[in-house]
């Protein structure tokens, strides 16, 4: 296996291990699960903006592999992108679309309109045909009003006042569904958006832990991260563990003191001509 | 696991072929700079292997310290803990569709001496947690032991014992680990 040092590669994706990995599966080896965030992300529009939702809890099969993550990304200061799907395109897809409209910000000197964002993700994940897994509740206020999309892993996009995406959206629907209306307020939409996440949590196994909600008005976001802490750690002991020092056998040591990093500063001297 | 301005990484010495054991002295933490350490474990699933690509994939890591070793060159200072995660996600994520079949775990002191830990998995996805991360064969054990022994802000002896019972409790309970464990702490 020669591991050719060659500099970073220009950007994208690279197949070069596919030949080897398809070789070692016909060989029986089993490819490692990815972490998957098995979720509830639900967004509504109100009457000033946008709510955004999400639990926080990340699954690698059934173990859960963080209590809590952050699913809600930053895209624009006035777009968050809520992910579901594997872990790794959520926040692969949404960072480099965050970074794009930054660039597109540069050039343009303009506030980014939610439509750019959601063009670009949809072109990406149709790009590759639905093998980036990422199924993201896009939202946000521009100058042309607020907005809230959905975009599946293949690449198609909903518009719509409230949605729910993963594996807790039946559970968020049906609150939405019946308590949803028109012109909602501020604290309506907040409670609204918590009832939601609550119900992916409590009812579906791939949810759980804390809910996070994003409020964006024209102007304004707000991002009221573990907005609830429905599941807090009540059963921990008091005394813990406590291990005596010399408790466990060692069979050697090895202390090495780190260097100290010396600064040196010129005296500011001016260059002669 | 994180300390009080201070973190420990630890990691088993077991290298083994199914239930065959080929090494027990094996070393899977390995230094980037003075503060930033990763400890790199292979398959979470242990299907019947060919360990030549398991091991080498285990020393993916040259390819990280060349990548530090440039950016120390430009920039003139070592990399921070954070920015080095995001180096190991973006290279792993790279190779999506072919992934490379190691679970990376990295432990840094960043600015004033403040502890950073993080796992990924194989494609790059980053965790980072406030308390201790883990992977591995014996993942599921560990997040057991460690979720029932850790206390916030230990002090470096402390930590060195709690980490130690976590790894060698729940390694006891794996078949595909054990023979000991190496620890740094820093």
């Amino acid at each position: 296996m020669t591991g050719s040092m060659d500099l970073p590669a220009k950007g994208g994706f690279s197949f070069d291990l596919c030949r080897r990995n398809n070789m070692l599966q016909k060989n029986g080896l089993k490819l490692p699960g990815f972490r998957k965030t098995g979720t509830t992300i639900v967004g509504l529009v109100f009457q000033d903006g946008v709510v955004l939702g999400a639990d926080t809890r990340a699954t690698e099969g059934p173990i859960v592999a963080d209590k809590n993550c952050e699913k809600i990304h930053f895209m624009a200061p006035n777009i968050y992108c809520c992910g579901a799907g594997t872990a790794a395109d959520t926040e692969a897809v949404t960072d480099m679309v965050s970074s794009q409209l930054q660039l597109h910000r540069y050039a343009t000197g303009r506030e980014s309109r939610v439509v750019t964002a959601l063009t670009l993700l949809k072109s990406h994940l149709f790009r590759y045909q639905g093998h980036v897994s990422a199924a993201l509740v896009l939202g946000g206020v521009d100058c042309t009003g607020p907005h809230l999309h959905t975009v599946y892993p293949h690449g198609s996009t909903d518009t719509l006042p409230f949605a729910t995406m993963g594996s807790g959206s039946l559970a968020a629907m049906s609150v939405f569904e019946s308590k949803y209306k028109e012109g909602l307020t501020r604290e309506e939409g907040i409670q609204l958006v918590s009832d939601a996440i609550c119900a992916g949590i409590f009812n579906d196994l791939g949810s759980g832990s804390n809910v996070d909600v994003c409020v964006i008005t024209k102007g304004k976001t707000e991002y009221l991260r573990n907005h609830q802490l429905p599941n807090p750690r009540t059963y921990a002991s008091s005394k813990g563990y406590s291990f005596t020092k010399g408790q466990t056998e060692v069979l050697s040591t090895k202390i090495t003191p780190l260097k100290q990093k010396v600064e040196v500063t010129e005296g500011g001297d001016a260059m002669e001509e | 696991m994180v300390g009080k301005n201070c973190f420990a990484i630890a990691s088993d010495r077991r290298l083994g072929v199914q239930l065959q054991t080929i090494a027990t002295d094996f070393q899977r933490v390995f230094k980037i700079h003075d503060k930033l350490y990763i400890g790199l474990s292979g398959l979470a699933t242990d299907a019947q292997t060919l360990w030549v690509f398991r091991i080498l994939d285990s020393f993916w890591y040259q390819r990280l310290v060349f990548r530090h070793k440039l950016y120390q060159l430009r920039e003139e200072r070592d990399m921070k803990p954070e920015t080095f995660a995001s180096l190991v996600s973006a290279l792993l994520y790279e190779k999506r569709f072919g992934p490379y079949f190691c679970q990376p775990v990295i432990a840094g002191l960043g600015d004033n001496d403040e502890p950073f830990i993080c796992t990924m998995d194989c494609i790059g996805a980053k965790e980072l947690a406030k308390d201790f991360v883990v992977s591995g064969t014996a993942s599921e054990s560990l997040y057991g032991a460690c979720e029932s022994m850790y206390k916030p802000n230990m002090e470096p002896e402390e930590l060195f014992e709690t980490i130690s019972q976590a790894l060698q409790a729940s390694v006891d309970r794996d078949c595909l680990s054990g023979w000991g464990g190496y620890v740094l702490i820093v």
